[in-house]
């Protein structure tokens, strides 16, 4: 299907768009990557009047080291997520991801802002930052807010973004010597949303779980914080036990809906299959394999 | 037998001279242009004044079109014309897809667009044509249109029951047609059995998508009264002789152009009722019309297929000898049968096809096609023979595992022997000669069964679950009249090839078959070099143009090489004699005394050169002068082939796959594949294998992914290459191909035909190794596609 | 805004100046604009990968491009990488191989295959297939194509 009538306009500066969103207010439709966007315009699904390029705003791109956190622009593309050195250094969880999305023609587009205010709940980027306790930065004429990344996701396909503002950045704390991430989804393809996914973040204390933080996708409205999970593995040590414990949380944690690949029970199933196969991969290995 | 000369008798070049060109891989000289991107697709074509059409598709299964206002659409820029059914009606008669030989078989008529209801969502109801495709789409969105949601008849078990929708109320109901075969005495069989093992299959419902949409152009000159049509197809000819029945024109004022075409796979051998539209409107309009299917629309219009319920059992003795198959078959076709093969076949190829590949003696094989409210279906590669082969193949196994036997043994006990041809199967189809064993015993050569299984038992017990399963099949190709001209459809079993030498001493072969990516202009050209004595790369070859090729039925049922390579075998040979009798009269030599290799005539018993073929041609064509005056001169010779002796010529084959099953999260892993298949003469070894492959893929593509969900109200779900789900590289595997070769003896060229053998038996081989990957659990699975949903609730997991 | 942007661009190596509608994707703009009919359209929503070009040196979807969002970016399609001689070698061994069969894949296939080439010189065979996993083809069961890109990428290798 061809997109339907639309216009187009590029803000090369913040400025720029403040003043093309005064003049068309809600018809403008800000486009970075395009990579969801321009595909819902091919299902006409979507009728925005006039999209606003920001792909070549310098404020919303690069990456940098800002005393304990990784401020990652909002026009970073995913591949460059999986190169980046600094990510790969301070948020290894986001290089882990980057190449679980799509393939890599997409992946050379489509920007973690983009995906954060899409917000799809079977996708692995809001999951990883709200597993990451980052810090979504915005803007807007008004002015930038700080949200942390809990708190963005407000249902299905719905953010706290007001009309008029946009992601500019996120701002994610670095991985430190007791960090241990991990991103692992059933999908039936390589690059297909997943069924069901998880990203998990967990602060150790010597060989205790200081604090774990499990981050479920595609089996919710969004990304799912399972915090009675992740509380059950606060203060043990990561043995089988540990592991049974958290499952048997996600009962509280979960509650999915049915979708084409299967019904609720599966999903809650597959939770738990990962949360397994997640923390096994944290374990020493004598554990793992016992 | 065949009225046509031997290759001794003719004395077709050794197999070892350089221009033999039968059993070698050469390079196919199509792939260069597709891979720099300077093929030519019907989208690729530009005509002067062409306009785009788009589609309002219905959005319900089924509706009453109360009103239709296009004053909107009309006014939306770049809209030239709003076209319903009735105004298509005007010019273009509806069609009616029964096959009289197909008993009691009914449909009813289908226009291009229908004149007052909708009978499934996506239908063609209204189209707009504009100066682009955007502004069609546009024009479309300006449509005002109000339905009156119907009833709808979706679920095939109780199309027949009372109460249903009765879809079409002049039909009375919603059988399409119903056929038993019957062999034996089968209650007896079973009821003397020593294990009966039953079990239902599911089959999902799958479509092609091919890369390249349906496509068209039509360009109805009204000046010279023509139509010429730029199309996508399989088969020209046959859409020739369509477009000119329902436009009421005279077959000769007609002209399908097929270039290249970006995968077929059976889907575009059909009449699609919006492409009939398109040439419908051009009629109206006198230009040119072009139509593209989006995906969309292609999810939505393009024939579905393979939507079956089977019921089947098996009865064996103590020894593992199968005493009968007793097999319920059901299927939904959608609300109409598909034009001209008909929507039956599918069906009729169960019956006909399951327990192909075993000796026994009562059968008993029923197919109900019943009318719905969904895309109508029909054949799709390898009609029915990926249903026919689960069953039989899937219940040959549990009864191996019901009498603690071997499932190969239980094969080879069973298989027809390799010395019983010709036979006839309990199903009634005339096998001239299949070789089931020596393709069991190949594949047991290429699969390290042995190692296999230990890697399976030390696999178990580290909690991993690997599965060896394996497909015997056969598989029908070559179709005669038997299959749809006795039907009374205008479909050619027949095809033909016209050669020609031009003066330069190349060679131009024009066919009647046609390319859509298997390689038949490839094989066609070998054939040729072969028959005539030139070097491949001197031969030219001509598809796809009614115009311009000799008549012919088109590449469908694996007939390109069987059907359309002998013909070019034929008329090869025919030019290859008129040459040497022209050069026997230049060098006062007997022409059985020469033989062209290369494209020299040489002394055949000496091999030494004696003149250039284009030696011949400069004076054939430039200084007939200098020849004797009554010489023929005809470097030109065409042949038609049509198969005499059966009405299918068989191909045989077995495959073998190796899985993993994840059996916490339901997933397969396809860890290894391999098939020996029986195409008869192989003419080109790289070709074959890739079709094999290909096959091999999009059937466990269909088994293990690919269905056409439908929600309760008749909603199709799966509109997008993100729902219907394709195989994909990184999920598919390594895939071994052997051979055995039995050609056929009903030509000279003896090849019977690879595209659907692959298919045909993947997923058959794929359930036998899921349920052998999981048979200590004591999972079955028997619905395809294998979902982790499935495999988790077989496992009792979910 | 408008409805039509003017665009400077370099596809293939040559200056095209046009003016686009708002909503034409890059691969409409190739096909109907400039008539690079290499490129194809398969799904036009971003799964098949029938339309990669590459975009300022990156393989992209070209049917998630907006055309009018290019301007003074730098296209290579097929038409360009093929007339660059960059994938000759690629190309013969897709040829050799019999990597094609219906072909409408092909373009975008090769490249794809040839983001492997530079980018992933040591690319295993499982690594090649799960590069390629976002281009679809129904033809060839892509064994043919994996083998036609370790073939390339050893070739390489050995003349290194």
């Amino acid at each position: 299907m061809k997109w339907p009538a639309i216009g187009y306009v590029r803000a090369d500066s913040l400025d720029d768009l403040w003043r093309i969103q005064a003049e068309h207010g809600a018809a403008a439709q800000v486009l970075a990557g395009g990579q969801t966007l321009l595909a819902t315009l091919a299902f006409r699904l979507s009728d925005p009047k006039l999209l606003v390029d920001i792909t070549r705003i310098a404020a919303l791109r690069g990456v940098e080291l800002q005393g304990g956190v990784l401020r990652i622009g909002a026009l970073t593309r995913h591949a460059e997520l999986a190169r980046d050195g600094l990510v790969a250094a301070h948020a290894p969880l986001l290089a882990e991801a980057a190449p679980l999305i799509a393939h890599p023609a997409i992946r050379n587009r489509g920007t973690i802002g983009g995906s954060l205010a899409y917000a799809d709940p079977a996708a692995e980027l809001p999951a990883c930052v709200v597993a990451l306790g980052a810090t979504i930065v915005t803007a807007s004429a008004a002015g930038g807010r700080r949200i942390p990344a809990a708190a963005f996701f407000t249902g299905l396909l719905e953010t706290a973004l007001e009309p008029g503002e946009i992601i500019a950045a996120v701002e994610v704390p670095v991985a430190t010597q007791a960090t241990r991430s991990a991103i692992r989804e059933v999908a039936r393809r390589s690059g297909d949303y997943a069924m069901a996914g998880l990203a998990a973040s967990l602060e150790m204390d010597g060989a205790r779980v200081g604090a774990a933080r499990l981050v479920f996708f595609g089996v919710g409205a969004g990304p799912v914080l399972a915090a009675r999970a992740g509380a059950a593995l606060q203060g043990r040590v990561l043995d089988g036990a540990a592991v049974a414990a958290a499952q048997a949380s996600l009962a509280q944690d979960l509650d999915p809906p049915a979708d084409m690949h299967g019904p609720p029970e599966m999903k809650r199933h597959l939770a738990r299959v990962l949360v397994q196969r997640v923390l096994a991969g944290f374990q020493p290995e004598t554990e793992a394999a016992a | 037998m065949n009225e046509i000369p031997t290759p001794g008798s003719i004395g077709l070049s050794r197999e070892d001279l350089p221009n033999s060109y039968i059993g070698r891989s050469v390079p196919r000289p199509n792939v260069p242009k597709l891979v720099q991107g300077r093929a030519t697709y019907t989208d690729d074509v530009v005509l002067p004044r062409m306009l785009h059409a788009a589609f309002l598709r219905s959005p319900h299964a089924h509706a009453r079109i109360v009103s239709m206002d296009a004053k909107a659409a009309l006014r939306v820029p770049g809209v030239v014309r709003v076209f319903t059914g009735a105004d298509l009606a005007k010019v273009c008669d509806p069609w009616v897809a029964v096959l009289a030989h197909l008993k009691g078989m009914k449909s009813a008529p289908q226009y291009p667009l229908p004149l007052d209801r909708a009978t499934w969502q996506g239908e063609p109801l209204v189209a707009v044509v504009a100066d682009s495709r955007a502004a069609a789409e546009d024009g479309v969105a300006a449509l005002e249109a109000e339905f009156e949601p119907l009833p709808a008849q979706l679920d095939m078990e109780t199309a027949l029951a009372p109460g249903a929708v009765v879809i079409h109320p002049e039909l009375g109901d919603n059988l399409v047609f119903q056929r038993t075969a019957l062999q034996g005495d089968v209650d007896a069989a079973f009821a003397a059995a020593h294990k009966v093992v039953e079990a239902t299959f599911v089959t999902a419902r799958h479509t092609g998508v091919t890369l390249e949409p349906r496509s068209i152009i039509a360009d109805y000159n009204r000046a010279d009264d023509t139509l010429t049509v730029h199309h996508s197809t399989q088969a020209p000819h046959m859409m020739q002789g369509v477009f000119a029945q329902q436009l009421r024109m005279e077959e000769g004022r007609v002209r399908v152009i097929c270039k290249d075409v970006g995968g077929s796979f059976g889907i575009k051998v059909h009449v699609y009722p919006d492409e009939v539209a398109v040439a419908a409107m051009s009629r109206i309009l006198g230009r040119p019309v072009k139509f593209v299917a989006d995906r969309f629309e292609s999810f939505a219009s393009d024939i579905h297929a393979r939507d079956h319920r089977i019921k089947g059992r098996i009865a064996v003795d103590a020894d593992g000898r199968i005493l009968g198959f007793d097999i319920d078959d059901l299927t939904g076709i959608g609300p109409y049968s598909v034009y001209p093969r008909t929507s039956a076949v599918e069906g009729n190829q169960v019956v006909n096809l399951c327990g192909g590949p075993y000796d026994f003696a009562a059968y008993r094989c029923t197919t109900t096609v019943v009318l719905q409210n969904k895309v109508p279906t029909c054949q799709y590669r390898a009609v029915g023979h990926p249903i026919a082969t689960a069953v039989t193949e899937g219940l040959v196994d549990m009864a191996a595992q019901a009498i603690g036997m071997d499932p190969v043994d239980l094969r080879r006990r069973n298989l027809v022997r390799d010395d019983a041809y010709p036979f006839t199967s309990p199903a009634g189809m005339k096998f001239e000669g299949l070789s089931h064993h020596a393709s069991l015993d190949r594949l047991l050569e290429m699969v390290p069964v042995a190692r296999i299984r230990a890697d399976q038992e030390a696999q178990r017990r580290r909690g991993v679950y690997r599965g060896l399963g394996i497909a015997a099949f056969i598989e029908l190709t070559n179709p005669s009249p038997f299959m749809y001209g006795i039907g009374g459809a205008r479909i050619s079993a027949q095809d033909g090839a016209t050669v020609r030498m031009d003066p330069d001493g190349s060679v131009v072969v024009a066919s009647g078959v046609t390319e859509q990516g298997q390689g038949t202009e490839a094989i066609l050209a070998q054939i040729v070099a072969h028959g005539v004595g030139v070097p491949v790369g001197k031969v030219r070859v001509v598809t796809g143009d009614t115009q311009n090729t000799p008549y012919g039925g088109g590449t469908w049922a694996c007939r390109g090489a069987g059907i359309g390579g002998e013909a070019a075998l034929q008329s090869a040979i025919a030019l290859k004699e008129q040459i040497l009798s022209v050069a026997g009269t230049m060098l006062q030599a007997a022409p059985a005394s020469l033989d062209i290799v290369m494209g020299e005539v040489v002394d055949r018993a000496t091999g030494t050169p004696r003149i250039s073929l284009g030696e011949i041609g400069r004076i054939v064509y430039f200084r007939g002068d200098t020849l004797p005056k009554d010489i023929a001169r005809e470097f030109v010779q065409t042949r038609h082939f049509i198969t005499k002796d059966y009405p299918f010529a068989f191909t045989n084959g077995i495959q073998a796959c190796w899985v993993e099953v994840d059996t916490a999260t339901g997933m397969v892993r396809v860890l290894e594949h391999w098939c020996v298949e029986d195409c008869g003469r192989v003419i080109n070894p790289l070709l074959v294998d890739e079709q094999v492959r290909g096959g091999i893929v999009q059937g466990l593509g269909g088994a293990l992914y690919e269905h056409c969900v439908y929600d309760d109200q008749g909603n199709l779900l799966t509109t997008t290459m993100a729902d219907y789900l394709v195989p994909m590289s990184a999920e598919m595997p390594d895939i071994h191909v052997g051979h055995v070769e039995t050609p056929t003896k009903e030509s000279l060229l003896g090849a019977k035909g690879a595209g659907e053998a692959g298919t045909a038996g993947a997923p058959g081989a794929l359930m036998n190794a899921i349920n052998d990957a999981l048979r200590p659990l004591g999972a079955v699975v028997t619905e395809m596609p294998f979902t982790p949903a499935r495999i988790l609730r077989a496992l009792g997991t979910i | 805004m408008s409805a039509r942007v003017e665009i400077t661009l370099t596809v293939n190596g040559e200056r095209v100046t046009r003016s686009v509608e708002a909503r034409r994707h890059l691969i409409d703009f190739l096909r109907l604009d400039l008539g690079l009919t290499g490129s194809h359209a398969g799904c036009e929503h971003g799964v098949c990968g029938a339309c990669t070009v590459r975009v300022d040196g990156e393989i992209v979807r070209g049917c998630l491009v907006l055309a009018a969002a290019l301007d003074g970016a730098e296209v290579t399609t097929i038409e360009g990488l093929t007339d660059s001689g960059e994938v000759a070698d690629l190309q013969d061994a897709f040829v050799a191989r019999n990597a094609a069969q219906c072909g409408f894949c092909s373009p975008g296939m090769v490249m794809a295959a040839a983001d492997i080439l530079r980018h992933h010189p040591g690319a295993t065979r499982a690594e090649i297939r799960e590069h390629l996993s976002g281009n679809y083809c129904r033809c060839t069961g892509y064994q043919s194509i994996v083998d036609a890109v370790e073939g390339t990428l050893k070739a390489r290798e050995g003349t290194r």
